[in-house]
């Protein structure tokens, strides 16, 4: 009471309330802050008008040929005759049905394994792990079942990166978890290997190990072993992401308390129990942020394939940059506007999702290992 | 009874078997054969297939001529040189792009990730939306849109943009003023040598201080003036021994000066971008990781806020930031081999490049040399990563 005197003499500040008052707080409290504000509101004018002026009003919208693309903004006729480039590659067009089925296929296993509420689990992860590979490759390949044949040379674009992607993903998810398992094994040559092989590929860029597959893998290989290009860079990309699989697991096994694989033992469980019904179930639950981050990252590295000569997105994009009949001055950014408007859309997407499942994990009162060793 | 028995205790040789330490040799054993038999096929096969086609296998081509030129070089070379030292001509290129990549990233980095901190609303936002776009692109697409869509989209010599202080941009590449020593530079060499050792000085005899009588020195400020002033000294005295090289258009294309090629500045560009938008989410969830009580008890100690920030804040977070933060440096070194897509001659595009191309039958023993250069810097790194981590662990109690 004693200050009552000086507060009601001081003056009210002036009545600010909602946006008025949001305002200043957040952007104007003070001179620097007024500056920064003015300063990033800049550069945000500036990149709506360059990125609007680029693809809307200084765009071409038709034309036949490269010809008509030189206003010096976007070359849209480009992209749309691509599209189909962009999305299968050369594969033949009366065929592109059965990519399409595919991709049905995988989302009929994805989304209810995505959606935490649905249930079934296990059996969705049977679905996807046993059943559509076989699907998909006969889809795709075809040769079978009255499907022509389509050999994988004809394979292109956003399809032989998600083929590569999810393949890598689905092999390096076993390999991982036999290499983390290795890694905290009592047997000292179990764990020397596993830690000589993950350490090695972690310590080399992803590109040498391509080159290896395309250069090396044939002399490995007894002479009349041939194995088709694309094959060879799964493989590789396969070993290569189990090894940051094989660390993001680590960190899972080791969130897992001492007590869970003691009372495990002191239950009479053996080894492959203990690990099966116990450790692992807990472990990967904790890691499944984690290899989503991997999984970002590998479907980001994907595009290395086209230095081998693999046709992936950016390889579609990449060669349609410099097709002779649509040459001109915005080609090129066009054709890598629209490969880096996908790949951000499927990256985005994911590591939302993997920011949602971190929180949910969290809410739970888990111990999330999210920082994927990958990127 | 007979169920809580250990089963095949009581038979020799069978009942080895359930006994965990034989058990373990045994399949110790039988991995190691099964890797072995593995190693043993693979260089098999590669010394029949190497047979076959008359290859005899060694490091004595790296004394043969290469034959081919390279775009940059930061030691001498031509096409008459070998090709180990077309090898140190790229290993070197990946070590300059690699330096140069980590200051510009690391700047770049920390800049975006206090940013998103910032209490301003949009400034935050803005540095939230380069993470969000720079770390979801492939790096590879990234340098092609440099490479490609912008660096070969710029005017010939001819209509070059003119940059300040006599520097010159366009498609060839951008072309600085370089600076070159006069003599008597040496004077001002030696004076920054001197600089710092007055600054390492100042420093230890300002901690013993401290330590014995409490009283604080301002030793950055006086190391620092001592590192500048004293070097800014000696080049007046000696009458400005520093000249520079400006570049000119002669013909077709600049002469002198120093030429950054347009291939590096892309790769820069490209790897800088890329990795600081993951170097701003390890300093964010570093700063974020230094609990709010430490700032609090520090302010109630009466610290000022810089000194908060620089005794409080910035040791504990820097225990959190630096082990990601090295991992993210060997990144970029092992990304900088992407080069080979834009054709800057790293040790990727010109050894496991066009070496192999060139010599096709000693294609095993380029690719190990190259993996090997890699598989060395990564272990140098985590080498320090354990030093470090070391001297950094928490000693408590």
């Amino acid at each position: 009471m004693a200050a009552t005197g000086t507060a009601t003499t001081s003056p009210l500040p002036p009545r600010a309330r909602g946006a008025l008052l949001w305002l200043r707080e957040n952007l104007f409290s003070s001179w620097g802050n007024t500056l920064l504000t003015l300063l990033a509101l800049w550069l945000i004018w500036q990149a709506v008008t360059t990125v609007l002026g680029w693809a809307v009003l200084d765009a071409t919208w038709q034309g036949k040929d490269g010809s008509a693309c030189h206003a010096g903004g976007a070359c849209w006729p480009f992209a749309s005759a691509w599209f189909g480039q962009f999305m299968y590659g050369r594969y033949p067009e009366p065929e592109r049905w059965r990519v399409n089925l595919t991709y049905a296929l995988a989302l009929a296993g994805l989304v209810p394994l995505m959606v935490p509420r649905v249930p079934g689990k296990p059996w969705t992860l049977l679905y996807l792990l046993a059943a559509f590979p076989v699907l998909a490759v006969i889809l795709l390949s075809g040769g079978v079942l009255g499907l022509a044949h389509v050999p994988t040379d004809l394979w292109g674009g956003l399809l032989v990166t998600l083929v590569i992607a999810s393949t890598g993903i689905a092999a390096a998810f076993p390999l991982g978890i036999v290499l983390a398992l290795g890694r905290r094994s009592a047997m000292p040559i179990v764990r020397w290997l596993s830690i000589g092989f993950i350490e090695v590929i972690r310590g080399v860029p992803l590109i040498t190990v391509l080159f290896m597959a395309s250069v090396m893998l044939p002399l490995f290989l007894p002479e009349q072993w041939t194995i088709d290009k694309l094959v060879r860079a799964l493989i590789m990309v396969a070993l290569f992401s189990a090894a940051y699989m094989a660390e993001v697991i680590r960190g899972g096994l080791q969130a897992i308390p001492r007590g869970q694989f003691e009372a495990a033992d002191a239950l009479g469980l053996s080894w492959a129990q203990k690990m099966g019904l116990i450790v692992l179930p807990q472990a990967l639950k904790l890691t499944i942020p984690g290899m989503v981050g991997t999984f970002i990252g590998l479907f980001k590295d994907t595009s290395l394939v086209l230095i081998i000569g693999i046709f992936d997105l950016l390889g579609i994009a990449h060669a349609a940059s410099a097709a002779p009949a649509w040459l001109s001055p915005s080609t090129p950014m066009t054709a890598y506007a629209v490969a880096g408007f996908i790949f951000w859309i499927f990256c985005f997407g994911m590591s939302r999702y993997s920011q949602m499942l971190e929180r949910r994990l969290e809410a739970g009162g888990e111990r999330v290992v999210a920082k994927a060793a990958y990127e | 009874m007979a169920a809580l028995t250990r089963p095949g205790r009581a038979n020799g040789l069978a009942g080895l078997l359930y006994r965990p330490e034989v058990r373990r040799v045994v399949y110790q054993v039988l991995i190691l054969g099964a890797v072995a038999f593995a190693a043993w096929w693979v260089v098999d096969n590669v010394a029949a297939n190497l047979r076959r086609q008359g290859i005899v296998a060694g490091l004595d081509f790296l004394g043969e001529t290469a034959g081919f030129d390279i775009s940059q070089s930061l030691i001498a070379y031509s096409n008459l040189s070998t090709y180990g030292r077309a090898f140190w001509v790229g290993l070197l290129n990946t070590l300059l792009v690699a330096v140069l990549g980590i200051v510009a990233a690391t700047v770049i980095g920390f800049v975006i990730g206090i940013a998103r901190l910032s209490s301003n609303w949009l400034v935050a936002r803005l540095a939230g939306a380069y993470v969000e776009i720079a770390r979801n692109l492939p790096l590879l697409l990234q340098l092609f849109f440099w490479y490609a869509a912008v660096l070969q989209t710029l005017p010939s010599p001819r209509q070059s943009y003119v940059l300040p202080l006599g520097a010159y941009l366009n498609v060839r590449g951008l072309h600085l003023p370089a600076p070159v020593a006069q003599p008597g530079f040496w004077a001002v060499a030696l004076a920054l040598a001197a600089g710092l050792a007055v600054a390492v000085a100042v420093w230890f005899w300002a901690r013993r201080r401290q330590a014995l009588t409490g009283e604080r020195f301002p030793a950055f400020w006086t190391g620092l003036a001592a590192i500048v002033v004293l070097p800014l000294l000696a080049f007046l005295a000696a009458g400005s021994p520093l000249r520079f090289d400006y570049p000119q258009l002669q013909g077709f294309n600049f002469q002198g000066g120093i030429t950054l090629l347009p291939e590096l500045i892309a790769l820069l560009l490209g790897l800088s971008i890329y990795t600081a938008s993951f170097i701003a989410e390890i300093v964010r969830a570093g700063i974020l990781g230094v609990s709010k009580g430490q700032t609090e008890a520090a302010q109630a100690l009466g610290l000022s806020r810089g000194r908060t920030l620089r005794l409080v804040v910035v040791p504990q977070a820097a225990r959190i930031i630096i082990p990601p933060l090295t991992s993210q440096y060997l990144n970029l070194t092992k990304n900088s081999s992407l080069a080979v897509a834009i054709g800057y001659p790293d040790l990727v595009n010109v050894f496991a490049g066009t070496v192999l191309n060139q010599t096709n039958k000693h294609a095993v023993e380029v690719i190990l040399i190259t993996m090997g250069v890699f598989l060395t810097l990564s272990l140098l790194t985590s080498l320090f990563m354990n030093w470090f981590n070391r001297r950094m662990a928490l000693v408590e109690g």
